[in-house]
């Protein structure tokens, strides 16, 4: 016999590791949020001090590098003498619990009405479809502001407000990838041996949409960790004395002239936050579907 | 030659992948005449694509062309710029594509894709070249030819959209035209249509034509001389007649041998087929390309070794006993030994 | 194409009614206006009395049409806190909003188009890194951050521009900056994987084998076809950009809709932040409309269906 010229081939798990490894923004983002993760479960143990204790003949403190600074306070303290190190660690739970919270309910929403439109089509699509469009009508930021207003600020209602106004993404890509999924020859198959509908939505078109959802989800997260910050900022997100990123900007703004630090210190980790849960949604689109990459 | 417009000596094609190289074309050859149309035939990845890109200069970007000889008309095109292809590209070479559903931009009428190519090459512009594009709709068989003009590409068929482009390459009047695949994306009776149309005009205006086409009935129908390409080469080259009565390497035959014929295969009997895969064209070749998928390209008289007599100086190849025109080629020197071990076995 | 517009545009007038719909019942829902507008230091009696003169105590749905006849015609009621009708209160700020949308979505697009265009020209080069790390930059940046930090560099530190107001065209230079560059992101994206699809068309092959300049294949052939969905993307973004306009205008004290809209909520202002969030998704859903149609007119397969 001839030898066959040797085909070669990776499977598919390995491929998607050494791409992984490959990705750098990847590695990048998801160290971060590890780290983040991290800091944010292990926040009773490493934070410094108690972040809602105040010591008021401690106030303003800059941080350990400027010149002012102590070791004490490594992040200095705030208009209220708490410590900012502190502050900031338990803030980090506040961010993902926000944004995994949201992403969670609209998630859920945008799955179940994208998947019901894409796989049932004509008039469940069409409804979904103009609910989508009236969602997108409604400024996010202002509806939220105002329900916030109404029913009052808390972590509850902040997280509660954003997954009822955040899932119009997770609809738009659920209904679209479903659609392409229910015209592939296996779903038409499923059907013809007379699977029932929920069996071949979870069997055959949940497996296949399950990479969208995640990474849709990611970024999600990391959309709903702003709004919370913006809100927080405006005054009507999460209410003090809770240590949320954009409130400690918001206290810190009316002295950013003079201790600029107190806004660059939690801006930075709230940039870095979003940086990298965004790079790390990114980067599992690239990794899981090559083929879609730019 | 004098007539002859183009001439293509040693052509490779590698595309460099991570860590490899695909040699997509292998060092193949081509030339054509005036009036000439040369058929290259090969199924799907064998580069004859490719190979038409090449000759325009419009190969994707990580492809690396290498090439000993281009000529145009004589002269050489080889080393031209960018802007100096661009000047040759639509006026001296004409180039039809296989899709004509996606080959013509959805935003533009008819009329301003066809004067766009006028006023580029031929510096003709306004009624003068509106007035040009309406003959050359007519003479490609478009009526009525004016109101096409205004029209948009997916307001017509796909043979309509397939004549338009011929009218399209045909009004700078080109004097060679590549055209890929023209006919595969269209309904069988439209083919034929369009393919009449295509060498008929290609005589009108005595143009060369290179037709690519992995169909060998519009091999037979049309062309005057016959590449076949295989991975990456071209196996065998020849003109209609001897490709279709005489071929010598083992995968024109096999080839053929997939065609039905009414009247030589009988009713039961089973079409030919080539077994095995394409190789893979990744990396270097270590055997020949063809080794493993000899099949049954063989003949019944020629399986007897005694009826093989050798012809004096051309490599591997042999006469049948008792005839002067059946030649049996052979690809290289291990498939000739393996296929003469399995040969004599048989007649043992 | 006019029974596509006919269509597209009942769809609008429907998306209307139902934000119409969910911002009346939003709102008079979750709080009692009479409470709301009698004050803190109203009796019962008081309350009582508002709640039958205005008609509070009638069927939500009764007073729902009353709203929507009224707001139809252009009267949204009485704003709160500022004695006057909310109407003309939006009407007064919204020119500050829209020149700052309008500047914002002019500077995204004069951003993210041609970098976005030229990234698609020549994938993985120095210029394709670059606004690959603008944009994921611009997508993590938080605006009110950003906008902070505008102020200490270019207010505080260098004295350029001035740190707050709507009086001069200075005072729009950050704004614009902060509310254009959070939009750009998308944007770019959108430019460069449709130029990147629309090049590795057959079409685009065509118009290089007829030896057409490669700007006209570029940009009379590739972009033409590209710029559609990113027609839509600037129209949505635009809209979105009037929600964003809260958080800049707040921050840089810019006295338009988005810095009434923060002054309602925090007043308890009802009819005036109804008022805001109908005007909002009007503009939206107009806006939408007008890039629909305009898709419709630059795509000849809708325009000539």
């Amino acid at each position: 016999m001839t030898d066959l010229p040797q085909i070669t081939s990776t499977s598919p798990i390995s491929g998607v590791k050494s791409r992984v490894l490959r990705h750098k923004g990847m590695m990048i983002g998801s160290t971060i949020v590890v780290l983040v993760v991290l800091i944010a479960i292990l926040a009773p143990l490493i934070a410094p001090h108690d972040p809602y204790h105040q010591d008021l003949l401690n106030r303003l403190k800059p941080p350990v590098w400027d010149s002012r600074g102590t070791w004490e306070h490594i992040f200095g303290t705030d208009h209220l003498g708490r410590d900012y190190l502190s502050r900031l660690i338990y803030g980090s739970r506040i961010s993902l619990l926000i944004g995994i919270g949201a992403a969670l309910i609209s998630g859920i929403i945008g799955t179940f009405l994208g998947v019901m439109a894409g796989y049932f089509g004509g008039r469940v699509d069409m409804v979904v479809t103009f609910l989508i469009t009236v969602r997108l009508s409604m400024p996010v930021v202002l509806v939220a502001l105002a329900v916030v207003a109404i029913v009052g600020g808390s972590l509850q209602v902040v997280i509660g407000v954003l997954g009822l106004l955040l899932w119009d993404r997770f609809a738009v890509v659920m209904r679209s990838s479903t659609l392409q999924i229910r015209s592939m020859d296996y779903v038409t198959a499923a059907r013809a041996v007379g699977c029932s509908t929920t069996r071949i939505l979870m069997t055959e078109v949940m497996p296949n949409v399950v990479n969208n959802l995640i990474v849709i989800a990611t970024l999600e997260i990391a959309h709903a960790i702003i709004l919370e910050a913006a809100l927080s900022f405006l005054g009507l997100g999460v209410q003090p004395p809770l240590p949320s990123w954009g409130l400690m900007v918001s206290e810190g703004k009316d002295m950013m002239l003079f201790e600029p630090w107190l806004i660059t210190i939690p801006g930075v980790a709230l940039f870095a936050l979003v940086l990298s849960v965004n790079l790390l949604g990114d980067g599992m689109r690239d990794v899981t579907a090559p083929e879609n990459r730019n | 030659m004098a007539d002859q417009v183009l001439n293509v000596e040693n052509l490779s094609i590698d595309i460099p992948l991570s860590g490899d190289i695909l040699h997509a074309v292998d060092g193949i050859s081509i030339s054509v005449n005036k009036g000439e149309t040369l058929c290259i035939v090969g199924e799907s990845g064998c580069g004859k694509s490719l190979t038409s890109l090449a000759i325009m200069d419009l190969l994707p970007q990580k492809a690396v062309r290498t090439v000993d000889k281009l000529e145009l008309n004589g002269s050489s095109i080889l080393n031209y710029s960018d802007r100096q292809m661009s000047d040759v590209r639509g006026s001296k070479i004409g180039m039809i594509f296989q899709e004509p559903m996606t080959s013509l931009n959805p935003s533009f009428t008819v009329e301003n894709q066809m004067v766009e190519t006028l006023a580029r090459h031929r510096n003709i512009r306004g009624k003068e070249a509106k007035k040009l594009a309406v003959q050359m709709l007519e003479k490609v068989g478009i009526t009525p030819a004016k109101q096409r003009l205004k029209q948009y590409p997916h307001q017509l068929s796909g043979g309509l959209r397939q004549r338009v482009m011929i009218a399209m390459t045909l009004l700078c009047e080109p004097e060679l035209i590549i055209a890929d695949e023209p006919t595969t994306a269209l309904d069988v009776t439209i083919q034929a249509q369009i393919l009449e149309l295509l060498t008929r005009l290609q005589a009108d205006f005595n143009t060369g034509l290179i037709l690519i086409t992995h169909d060998l009935g519009v091999v037979a129908k049309s062309a005057d001389r016959v590449a076949v390409m295989y991975a990456g080469q071209i196996v065998e080259e020849g003109s209609v007649y001897e490709i279709f009565d005489n071929p010598s390497h083992p995968y024109t035959r096999g080839l053929l041998s997939c065609i039905p014929v009414p009247g030589k295969i009988k009713r039961g009997e089973h079409l030919g087929s080539i077994p095995g895969m394409v190789p893979s064209l990744i990396g270097e070749f270590t055997e020949c390309r063809f080794a493993g998928r000899w099949g049954d390209t063989l003949g019944k008289e020629e399986e007897n070794i005694a009826h093989l007599v050798p012809i004096e100086g051309v490599d591997y190849a042999f006469l049948v006993h008792g005839t002067t025109d059946h030649v049996v080629r052979f690809c290289c020197n291990s498939c000739l030994k393996k296929s003469k071990s399995k040969i004599s076995k048989g007649v043992n | 194409m006019i029974t596509y517009a006919l269509k597209r545009s009942i769809l609008a007038i429907l998306v209307a009614l139902t934000v119409s719909m969910i911002s009346f019942s939003l709102l008079y829902i979750s709080s009692d206006p009479a409470i709301a507008m009698a004050g803190e230091t109203a009796s019962d009696a008081d309350i009582e009395a508002i709640r039958e003169l205005y008609g509070f105590d009638r069927p939500i749905v009764v007073q729902y049409w009353e709203w929507l006849k009224k707001a139809a015609s252009g009267d949204l009621g009485k704003s709160y806190y500022f004695r006057t009708d909310v109407s003309h209160l939006i009407a007064e700020r919204l020119p500050t909003t829209m020149t700052l949308g309008l500047c914002a979505i002019i500077f995204a697009i004069g951003l993210a188009v041609p970098l976005g265009v030229a990234s698609a020209i020549r994938p993985n080069s120095i210029i394709d890194r670059v606004s690959l790390f603008l944009s994921v930059m611009g997508q993590a940046l938080p605006s009110f951050w950003f906008a902070l930090i505008l102020i200490v560099l270019f207010s505080v530190n260098l004295r350029w521009l001035p740190v707050s107001g709507s009086d001069t065209w200075q005072h729009f230079v950050m704004p614009t900056i902060v509310l254009g560059y959070y939009a750009a992101p998308a944007i770019m994206r959108l430019t460069r994987t449709g130029m990147l699809e629309v090049l590795s068309t057959d079409y685009i092959r065509t118009a290089r084998a007829k030896g057409l300049r490669p700007p006209v294949v570029l940009f009379k052939h590739a972009l033409r076809n590209a710029i559609i969905p990113v027609v839509s993307l600037a129209a949505v973004q635009f809209g979105f950009m009037l929600g964003g306009s809260i958080v800049v205008e707040t921050i840089f004290a810019l006295h338009g809709a988005g810095f009434l809209a923060w002054e309602s909520i925090t007043r308890n202002d009802l009819p005036t932040v109804q008022g805001l969030i109908l005007a909002f998704s009007l503009f939206y859903i107009i806006l939408t409309l007008i890039a629909d149609l305009i898709n419709a007119w630059l795509d000849p397969r809708i325009r000539i269906g």
